[in-house]
């Protein structure tokens, strides 16, 4: 897994309320036995119209918007349970997602791919979303060690939640499997007294 | 302390606590499908890493998988090569694979019930999100990542943080033809799409307690849908003559023994919960969804809401409807009958008992998609087939089917399609679909129908 420590980038505005899993990629793209590839298909049928030609009108297909960071609506990555939703946002490029709320599964699932999903209050999000409109340029800095976000033209900075386990495994790009397998012999050890 | 029921099966399972850090909860039951494993598979193989407890797992093919001519090779080779990945894994690892063609074979939420597989006071996991439905029986289940597959298929074990939780209560009397499915998407239309994020949740009250097991599923099923991981109905003498005799239940004594244990699994008096809800049964009404997720749902013969914000416009814009609008009377060209929702014998005999001497409308497309083969053959003996093909309607080979369109059943663009199914989202059951969720019973009417029409009218 890749680590993550500080990141500046500009950011790419989504401001859709419930952007369900279904939408980051489509069931038709699931049936690949690989976790690569996924980035193509991300927001397929917002990203393209129906004949394969882009949709002008998407944000990600605006120039003006570029960035390793996803500013998005309420309620992100609600839906379904395919990793291939964070495996699409990972391999599109992106290494924060910043949200007023997210999914449970999506979250996890981002943080077990080193995406790190940042939850802010739906004011600073609305900040954000201001910033970028007024200036698509605008640099944002996460900053995992000091959970914080700032937007450096304005100095407007908020802090986000991570738990303690979660962080460590972003910063040394560690994942859970070693872990677990680590602790085997206890889980040997709780299966014998279960019986 | 008093506990919860979800308190006492978590707490039963925890191997290790890591400080300020999450917990380290043991998984009695996994359960895989072709496409959210094989990933999982390659993970462990590049680390050299074994599956831990292959016997603990058990896999079905179902979410890509045509429901015709099951007993041809599947035409797209993508899929195929899914399906046989599955096989290749299964048989490698030593996993039990109910395939497809097999008696057993299912959708991964209605044949591991139906074995005996799911048990109360249990902790199931599977790649996907409906693993909530489960949780009928008592049982911690919910879904996971691929990441998370991988964990489980290395230590039977997953690193998680307790959730929160929740209890609704639904008490009082049913109205005639309100049906589980109009219980949950009259709930999750009062609470929203993530009134549960972070939260387990139980459903309690004489609603849920009257309840068949197929009931039971058909709520906690949809708990994903608003946001919450799982949800739990407390087990009891439905529950326990439900799994009774089934193909993997306990048997004999060792049925008692656990029946004794099941027992002592329901919440305790006073036990507290972060959040409660109350509903009136007598508020409930056949339901239906005007939009683009589940929360958007209203009694069948309300108008859609009027409310001003740019996503509920992008939903309804997506629908082709107009605030304010009724569904009755709104022409309808496919119905979808199936999913981990609604695709169990209880479902199929509610449509056949409406059905029953009366004829599919001409420009209707339906889908009847039992959930396995074992509910196609219970079907077949009760008759309900023969219901179905003297009405016009031919049922289908198991399998997820248009519940998220991966194989060839995908509802055309621009088309509506009532469905029995848990998701509306934009393109869910075919690029450009529309989707309007509803229990069987309306599904039902609406195929005999070709438009929605007021059911309460016919029921009162």
């Amino acid at each position: 897994m890749d680590k993550f420590s500080t990141l500046i980038s500009s950011a790419i505005p989504m401001p859709v309320e419930n952007v369900d899993t279904d939408q980051i990629i489509p069931a038709r793209f699931l049936k690949s036995t690989n976790r690569e590839g996924f980035g193509e298909n991300l927001f397929r049928d917002w990203r393209f119209q129906k004949d394969g030609s882009i949709n002008e009108d998407f944000i990600l297909n605006d120039p003006k918007f570029t960035g390793s960071i996803l500013v998005a609506g309420d309620n992100f990555g609600c839906g379904s349970s395919r990793e291939h939703a964070a495996w699409a946002i990972h391999d599109y490029g992106f290494k924060v997602v910043v949200s007023s709320f997210f999914a449970d599964i999506f979250k996890g699932n981002a943080l077990n791919n080193g995406v790190l999903p940042i939850q802010v209050t739906p004011e600073y999000l609305k900040e954000l979303f201001d910033a970028i409109q007024n200036d698509p340029n605008t640099k944002i800095e996460v900053n995992l060690e000091s959970q914080t976000i700032t937007i450096l033209s304005t100095n407007s900075s908020a802090t986000f939640e991570i738990n303690s386990y979660k962080k460590t495994c972003l910063t040394n790009g560690y994942d859970d499997i070693d872990f677990l397998v680590s602790n085997l012999s206890d889980i040997k050890e709780f299966e014998n007294l279960k019986v | 302390m008093k506990k919860t029921l979800f308190d006492k099966v978590w707490d039963a399972h925890v191997v290790k606590e890591i400080k300020d850090g999450p917990q380290i909860l043991y998984i009695d039951k996994h359960l895989i499908h072709e496409v959210t494993s094989p990933q999982a598979f390659a993970e462990l193989e590049q680390r050299g890493i074994s599956i831990f407890r292959p016997d603990q797992i058990v896999a079905t093919a179902d979410h890509n998988t045509p429901t015709i001519d099951q007993h041809l090779p599947v035409k797209d080779e993508l899929s195929r090569n899914q399906l046989e990945q599955l096989t290749k894994n299964c048989k490698k690892n030593g996993i039990t694979l109910y395939g497809l063609g097999h008696k057993y074979n299912g959708i991964v939420h209605v044949m591991a019930p139906e074995l005996g597989i799911t048990q109360p006071g249990m902790t199931m996991v599977c790649g996907d999100s409906h693993t909530s439905t489960h949780g009928a029986f008592g049982t911690i289940a919910f879904g996971i990542g691929t990441s998370q597959v991988a964990q489980v298929f290395a230590s039977q074990c997953l690193l998680l943080q307790k959730p929160k939780s929740l209890r609704v209560n639904v008490n009082g009397t049913l109205k005639s033809g309100v049906l589980p499915k109009d219980v949950i998407l009259y709930i999750i239309s009062k609470l929203g799409t993530n009134a549960g994020t972070g939260y387990f949740c139980e459903y309690a009250g004489n609603v849920f307690e009257e309840m068949s097991m197929e009931g039971r599923m058909t709520v906690c099923n949809m708990s994903i849908e608003m946001g919450a991981r799982g949800g739990m109905i407390a087990p009891d003498e439905t529950t326990f003559n439900y799994i009774k005799g089934r193909e993997f239940a306990p048997k004999d004594t060792n049925f008692d023994k656990k029946v004794a244990y099941w027992k002592t699994l329901p919440t305790d008096d006073g036990a507290v919960f972060d959040k409660e809800y109350h509903f009136d049964a007598e508020d409930i009404e056949p339901m239906i969804t005007y939009g683009t997720n589940p929360g958007m749902g209203i009694k069948i013969s309300e108008n859609i809401p009027v409310q001003e914000n740019a996503s509920f416009a992008k939903s309804l814009a997506y629908m082709n409807f107009e605030k304010g609008q009724s569904l009755i009377d709104q022409k309808i060209n496919y119905v979808f009958i199936g999913s981990c929702t609604n695709s169990r014998i209880e479902d199929f005999r509610v449509a056949a008992n409406y059905i029953k001497g009366k004829q599919k409308a001409e420009n209707v497309t339906a889908w009847f998609v039992p959930g396995s083969q074992q509910v196609a053959q219970q079907i077949e003996d009760e008759g309900l087939n023969d219901v179905f093909e003297a009405a016009g309607f031919k049922l289908r080979q198991p399998g997820c089917s248009a519940c998220l369109a991966m194989n060839d059943d995908k509802i055309p663009e621009g088309e509506y399609c009532v469905s029995t199914s848990n998701r509306n989202f934009e393109g869910r059951q075919g690029q450009g679909a529309r989707t309007i969720l509803a229990s069987p019973l309306v599904a039902a009417a609406t195929a005999i129908e070709g438009k929605i029409i007021d059911i309460t009218k016919q029921l009162n």
